[in-house]
């Protein structure tokens, strides 16, 4: 099982982690720029978190043979600190890296005017810039966030297609469907989406568009139920071909829409680290 | 070496870099742009003497900018743009402005940055720091043969240095690395 996880906090995750993940056929991850579990008092610190996720953090997973690439925004929460605001000055400097394939996270925290503008500014960025926009959906008041999100997506003009509405669930994956953008999923291991309520959705949904991720950051998560979930479908009675879509061609065809996507020596049948396979985990 | 001239010459056929180098001439605020853009809009295949395509076009887009400018470039730039910053040095006429990039570079934990500080610039970086970025290049596994001069600046102290390091690999049942052995051997002689 080849695995590329389209959203996954690696500076928060130990080696072991990219170990583990290795092992399990994880070959590719896209690093969004979001908020750490303390909040930023200044561009700054935004820029020294940039840096490392265009630059320390590919160094880190390519030891392992993962490539690694990274969205970069402002996020919602942090769009509420008129401290932090500058930061959005300096986003197009970033966004013009070989490494970063999409803008984001943008979106909705709570929904307020100052996160509608942040919002909709960073859209903007996405179609100047010629990226894909990877978009947060809230943790809480999550159904009306997400038809909030999706109008504003309508309204700037940005070509739905281009557009990832993440962490859906079952109560959200319908307006995300009928919009036509793509619809991620981020399985955890007790809170936003299960490896079995997952295949229940793929059984009702399909497997078009979908992007499954593990979203593993600084909370209760874990790298490898990305893996987890193509095991579940496969148990489910999905083929080998339908996981392959799912966890690998499908955000590799988001991705590349950037046109930024590097994937030489990661998408082949065969890789190394170190000498030896790090296929153990399955064909 | 190879000279901004020399990349000039090898990068001649290509149109897109000669109108790109024009724009940068009459307006080298278009630098910015066109710098993070170079793999992408030059390719990043070999062009000459050690030189990739987006490396070389790189340098020669820096060569229209004041220090602390290329400086600019170099804090917001990715690895491949830092690699091309600090390849670039020696051929620009900044004089020991770009001495903290090196720095800079020596502070990290990235080999290619560290083996890419300990080129022909380094020619200006201090003796103490410089002994220091060789025995990191021992400690990371950095071949020295990325060391511009090694052999020539290598003295005494950082023999010290080297020995002790080895007493201590050799305490912990580990390996110096051959070249650092050789390093050695060859201090000992003079």
């Amino acid at each position: 099982m080849r695995i590329f996880d389209p959203h996954i906090h690696m500076t928060s995750r130990t080696t072991d982690d990219y170990q583990r993940m290795a092992e399990a056929g994880v070959r590719a991850v896209v690093e969004p720029a979001f908020w750490l579990g303390q909040p930023r008092t200044n561009p700054g610190s935004f820029t020294d978190y940039f840096d490392s996720i265009i630059g320390w953090e590919p160094f880190r997973a390519s030891q392992f043979g993962i490539r690694h690439h990274a969205t970069i925004a402002l996020n919602p929460k942090e769009a509420n600190d008129p401290r932090c605001r500058p930061v959005l000055d300096l986003l197009p400097r970033y966004l013009a890296k070989d490494g970063v394939v999409a803008v984001g996270e943008i979106g909705y925290d709570s929904m307020t005017p100052a996160e509608d503008e942040v919002f909709a500014a960073q859209l903007a960025l996405a179609l100047d810039h010629d990226l894909p926009a990877l978009v947060h959906t809230p943790h809480r008041d999550k159904a009306r966030g997400t038809l909030r999100s999706l109008d504003v997506v309508k309204e700037s003009g940005i070509d739905p297609g281009r557009v990832a509405l993440d962490h859906l669930n079952e109560v959200t994956v319908e307006p995300a469907r009928d919009a036509g953008v793509w619809m991620g999923f981020s399985i955890y291991p007790d809170t936003k989406m299960s490896p079995d309520r997952m295949v229940e959705i793929l059984r009702k949904y399909g497997t078009e568009r979908v992007l499954v991720n593990s979203a593993a950051d600084w909370g209760r998560s874990d790298p490898l139920l990305t893996l987890r979930t193509g095991e579940a479908m496969l148990a489910g009675g999905f083929s080998a071909d339908d996981v392959d879509q799912v966890l690998w061609r499908n955000p590799v065809a988001f991705y590349a829409q950037s046109g930024r996507l590097d994937l030489s020596d990661a998408a082949g049948t065969e890789a190394t680290f170190a000498g030896n396979s790090i296929l153990r985990g399955g064909s | 070496m190879t000279t901004l001239d020399d990349l000039r010459a090898a990068l001649g056929g290509d149109e897109k870099v000669t109108e790109d180098l024009q724009r940068a001439a009459d307006d080298p605020g278009a630098v910015a742009a066109l710098f993070p853009a170079a793999g992408r809009r030059y390719g990043r295949g070999p062009l000459t003497d050690g030189w990739t395509a987006d490396e070389a076009a790189r340098a020669l887009l820096l060569a229209f900018l004041p220090p602390e400018q290329v400086a600019d470039v170099y804090r917001y730039g990715d690895t491949a743009e830092k690699l091309a910053v600090l390849k670039a040095l020696p051929l620009l006429p900044i004089g020991d402005a770009g001495v903290p990039l090196l720095e800079d570079a020596l502070r990290t934990n990235d080999t290619r940055l560290v083996a890419a500080a300990l080129g022909p610039y380094s020619d200006r970086l201090g003796q103490e720091a410089w002994r220091q970025a060789v025995l990191k290049c021992v400690f990371m596994g950095v071949p020295l043969k990325s060391v511009h001069r090694l052999t020539e600046r290598a003295d005494d102290q950082l023999g010290a240095m080297l020995r002790a390091f080895a007493l201590e690999r050799h305490a912990a049942g580990r390996d110096m690395p051959p070249d650092a052995l050789a390093l050695l051997d060859q201090l000992k002689e003079a």
